[in-house]
Parts: C-alpha cells; structure tokens; sequence
C-alpha cells in the first residue's frame, strides 16, 4: 500500500509542474505588459515598476523565481487588488467556497445514492423511468441554467428563500447556492448507483444471500450497497472538479465573496497574477483529489492496487 | 458511402435517435430562418418597446430585452453560435483525435507509451480554467473560443480511436498492406482510419454536448462571445439580471439551451447504445 502510494503521489508531480509551466508561459505570451496603460509612464519610472514586479529579468529567471514562491505558497501580489498577496486574496475566499462545497458534495452523495437505491430496486418500473428522466435532464442542464431559474421561482416569484447572500443570514441563504451546485451532481450519483447496483444484484453472493432468505432491505444493507458504491467513489473526483467549476458561476450569480467570484473578477479585471494563481491553485486542488480518490480506491478495492 | 449508409439504417431503427434529432432539426431550421424572416435585426432597438413581454401584436414574438431589442432574433443567433461551436469543436476535435489515436495505436510500443501519458497528464488538468486563462491573456475572440473548446475535446477521440486502432491493427487486410511494402502514414488514412468512421462518429456526438456547454459557460461569465453579438449562455446571463421584471428574458433562451443539451445527449446516448447493441452481437 505504501509503495502504492508513493508511486502515485510522484506521478502527480507531473502533471502539477506541466499546469505551473503552461499557465505560467501562457500569461507572459501575453501582447503587452500588465502595466501597459492609456498614458505613457516616463521611462525611469517604467523601468522602477519592472524591477519591483521582476519583469526586467530573463524568461527562465522569473519562472524559477515564481516556481519557488509557488511551492511556498506564495503567488506573488495582485496587480488590480493593491496592497493584497494573491495568496491573501485565496486565503480569505477560498473558506467560503469550501464550506459550500462540502454541503453540495454531501447533499449530491446523500441524495444522489438514495434515489439510485430506489431505482435499482425497481427497475424498469414507471417509477424507475420518470427518476432516471429526470436525471438525465438534471446531468444535461448547467448549473447556469438551473441557478437563476431556481432563484426566479422559489426566490423571485414564491419568495420562499432570500435570492442573495448579503442582505440574509444562516441556512436559508445557503439553500439555493447548495442545491444549484448539488443538482446535477445528485443526477450523475443517482445514474452511477443505480447501473451498479444493478450489477451487483445480478451477481452469484447476491444470490446465495437471498437462498439464505435475507430480505431485500438486508441485502442492500449489508452486501450490495458497498462493492456498487466503488464506481460513485471513483466519480468523486470528477465530480469535486465539477462543484469547484460550478461554483464559479453559482458564486457570481448569488454574489457570494469566494474563490470562484474572485477568479471571474480577476478574470475579467485582467488580474494576470490572480488569474494565473487561482488556476494553479485549483489544479492543484484538483489533482490532489483526484489522488486522493485514486488511494481510497486502492484503499478499498486490493486489485487495484497490485496494477 | 456505404458505411454511412448502414449507420443511417442502424440510426433510424431507435426511437430516441430518431426523437432528439428530429427536435435538434427543427430548432436547427428555425435558426437558419428565423432571423432572415424577420422582420427585425438584432442590433436594432425598438425604443418604443423597451422590456415588452413576448407577444405577436408588436411584432416581438419572444419579447424584448431592456435595450428594446428583438429576442427572437437574438435568441436565433444564439442557437446558431451552439450550432456553430458544436460543428467547429467536433471538427477539430475529431482532427486531432482522429489522426493522434490512430498513431499511437499503430505505431504502438514506446511511441503510444509516450503519447498516451501525455493524453493522461492533460486529462488531469482543469482544462476549463485553462481556457479561462488564455481569454483572459489573449483578445477575446470567437475563432479562440471555438479552437479551445475542440482542443479540449479531442482527449476522449484519442483515447477511443487508439483502443480500435490497436485491434484493427492486427486484421489480415492491414498485415497485408505491411506486406506489399504501403508506408505507415498511408496504411493509416486508407485501412484504418476508414474503419473508424462507426465509433468516430458516435463519440463526436458525445462530445458535442461538452462543447456547448464550456461556450456558454464562458459566455454567461461574459468571457465568451461579446456584444452586440450573442450566445445562449449570454442571454441567459443577461435573463438573470432582468428576471424581477422581465422573466421571458431569462426563461426563453434557458429553456432552449436545455433542450437543446437535452437532444444532444439523448442523441449521443443513443447511438452510443446503438454501437454497443452491435458490439455486444
């Protein structure tokens, strides 16, 4: 298991130094300095700002010297957020984001097992169909779609649930975000559990158990559930990178001050360092998880770990 | 053409292919013709109806938005951008797919080692943001979007092709192409990739839901195509800020955005069942 893990944690390194260096040649491509204004700045001034920032130094130097700082955790200062470190920036929205994160996952996970369960069990039943309708409609509409159109119904029209974060406090501003991020993903985890489980109920312990007269709630209980649970497991990574994807758009439409909102600001404000440090930041976070599941996995699942 | 003929045959036999593709004609129909019909174009604003709800007497059948603009024309141009980017992403991504994969599972061996750990390395990276990024360094315009999105896609082509290719590899037909001295690249556009043409096609349909949805993605975020021009993504973007007064704004192109992702992935799901039903024969 060890020699296992360790293999797998040096393929990561890899990948990691492939996302710093593409993204990091990416932003110095760029036409133009980040400085480049309207007005003209008088030369020795120009010549100040590009030592400060190290921008007078040679491709391979800056690399190195941002490589360094980035495995410190340092990605250097904002250039549109004055006065602010970039990792400063991540520090402060990142928690918010996290938060919301982890309640989607959780809701997804919950509720995404459960209605597979029920489907499985009744397969091709009308019930069966109608849930697994509605999960394909749930997996094919963004969570751009499915946001806004909840807000206009349960916030605009029923106004049930506070449309926005500032302005409302505790669960019920949390609701509407969780649920826009946790939808598509309860219809992904419901279609994974449910093809699965159903292999699993066709195969031969299954039905031994059943010879042995356990009910159908036992076996589901205390055999099946756990080995159809490996394929939502390795779905866990994916879906993370999707939640993460998702809760860019989900915290700029509720207006919730997390990493997501930071990075479109950025993006759009042309915050190169910010930019280049969130999209570090969340590939690493990425792949870390990825990793993470891989082990579980291996964990888990002994075959997978003598490959 | 007798392969395409045969998918054809094979498609018209499942309902859910037949269903979703009809409904993606249709709406594909529309587009082309709505705005050339209409009487109104999509930059001109109709002061006189500012925020007009949908309604046949103005003239405005899907409304106006607040800047007094006709929706319905607007609305079309943004199917036809989702048209747009669903033919270019397949095109590029079937390009790249197409002729990487089918390199690195015939010439096999240390290349395809190579070549397909570079695939796994990229598969890892959050290839979105990357997008993002190079928006954000680069002008903002169409043909990058476009190419971007296709450059993501065509991971999955690869990693398909380069699985059949390696079968194919071993068949009779090719050993004796080898035989008669025909040079790889050659053995590789004439015997294998013609024989691709089944599974390409299938998974071309897969990715094109994934396409649409990174265009609108990036263009609800305002990063994506910019005004006057428009996408669904963006309309949708400008719906939620006009929801309070104007619901139509919203409800209209995100519907059609969903219908049309609905077909798409019906539609892939489909043939994709299709191919299996024969594989498992």
């Amino acid at each position: 298991m060890l020699r296992y893990t360790l293999r797998r944690l040096l393929g990561a390194i890899p990948t990691l130094f492939l996302v710093i260096v593409l993204a990091f040649l990416l932003v110095h491509a760029a036409p133009g300095g980040p400085f480049d204004d309207e007005r003209a700045l008088p030369a020795d001034i120009e010549a100040n700002i590009a030592a400060a920032y190290h921008l007078d130094e040679p491709l391979p130097m800056q690399f190195l010297r941002y490589l360094g700082g980035v495995v410190q955790g340092d990605f250097g200062p904002s250039y549109s957020y004055r006065d602010y470190t970039v990792s400063e920036l991540i520090g402060r929205s990142f928690p918010v984001s996290v938060h919301l994160g982890i309640l989607a996952m959780i809701v997804a996970v919950v509720t995404g097992v459960s209605i597979g369960v029920i489907a499985a069990l009744n397969r091709n039943s009308a019930l069966d169909k109608i849930v697994m309708g509605f999960a394909m409609t749930g997996i094919s509409i963004p969570v751009f779609v499915i946001a806004p159109v909840l807000v206009l119904f349960l916030a605009v029209k029923l106004q049930w649930l506070p449309a926005s974060w500032t302005g409302s406090e505790g669960a019920s501003r949390l609701l509407l975000p969780v649920l826009s991020l946790a939808l598509p993903q309860i219809a992904y985890v419901a279609r994974l559990t449910r093809a699965s489980l159903i292999e699993v109920l066709s195969s031969d312990f299954i039905r031994t158990a059943r010879a042995q007269g356990l009910g159908t709630a036992a076996i589901v209980r205390y055999h099946a559930l756990k080995p159809a649970m490996l394929p939502v497991l390795s779905y866990m990574g994916p879906a993370v990178a999707a939640v993460l994807t998702g809760s860019v758009v989900v915290e700029e439409i509720f207006g919730i001050p997390g990493l997501g909102q930071l990075f479109v600001r950025g993006s759009l404000n042309r915050d190169y360092t910010l930019v280049l440090g969130v999209v570090i930041f969340y590939a690493t976070l990425i792949v870390l998880l990825n990793l993470l599941v891989d082990l579980l996995y291996g964990a888990i699942d002994p075959r997978i770990r003598r490959r | 053409m007798s392969v395409v003929a045969r998918i054809w045959a094979r498609m018209r036999s499942s309902k859910t292919v037949m269903v979703s593709g009809g409904i993606l004609c249709v709406i594909a129909l529309l587009a082309a013709i709505g705005p050339w019909i209409s009487p109104n174009e999509y930059v001109a604003a109709d002061f006189g109806n500012i925020l007009r709800a949908p309604t046949l007497s103005a003239g405005h059948v899907f409304g106006t938005d607040d800047l007094g603009r006709d929706l319905f024309v607007r609305t079309m141009m943004g199917v036809q951008v989702t048209f747009a980017v669903a033919l270019v992403a397949s095109v590029v991504s079937l390009l790249i797919g197409v002729l990487y994969g089918a390199t690195a599972g015939f010439v096999g061996g240390r290349v395809d080692a190579v070549m397909m750990r570079l695939v796994d390395t990229l598969y890892a990276t959050p290839f979105i943001f990357f997008v993002i990024l190079l928006l954000v360094v680069f002008e903002r315009n169409f043909l990058l979007i476009f190419v971007a999105i296709g450059a993501i896609n065509w991971l999955d082509m690869a990693r398909i092709v380069r699985g059949q290719t390696l079968s194919l590899r071993e068949r009779e037909f090719v050993q004796a192409a080898q035989l008669i001295g025909v040079s790889t690249p050659r053995i590789i556009l004439r015997h294998i990739a013609p024989n691709l043409v089944g599974v390409v096609i299938v998974y071309v349909t897969l990715t094109i839901p994934q396409a649409i949805l990174i265009e609108s993605f990036l263009s609800f975020l305002g990063l994506g195509i910019q005004e006057p021009q428009t996408s669904l993504g963006k309309l949708v973007n400008d719906g939620t800020d006009q929801m309070e007064g104007a619901s139509w704004m919203l409800l209209i192109p995100a519907t059609l955005l969903a219908v049309l992702l609905l077909c798409f992935n019906f539609l892939g799901d489909g043939m994709r069942d299709l191919l299996d039903s024969r594989q498992s024969r």
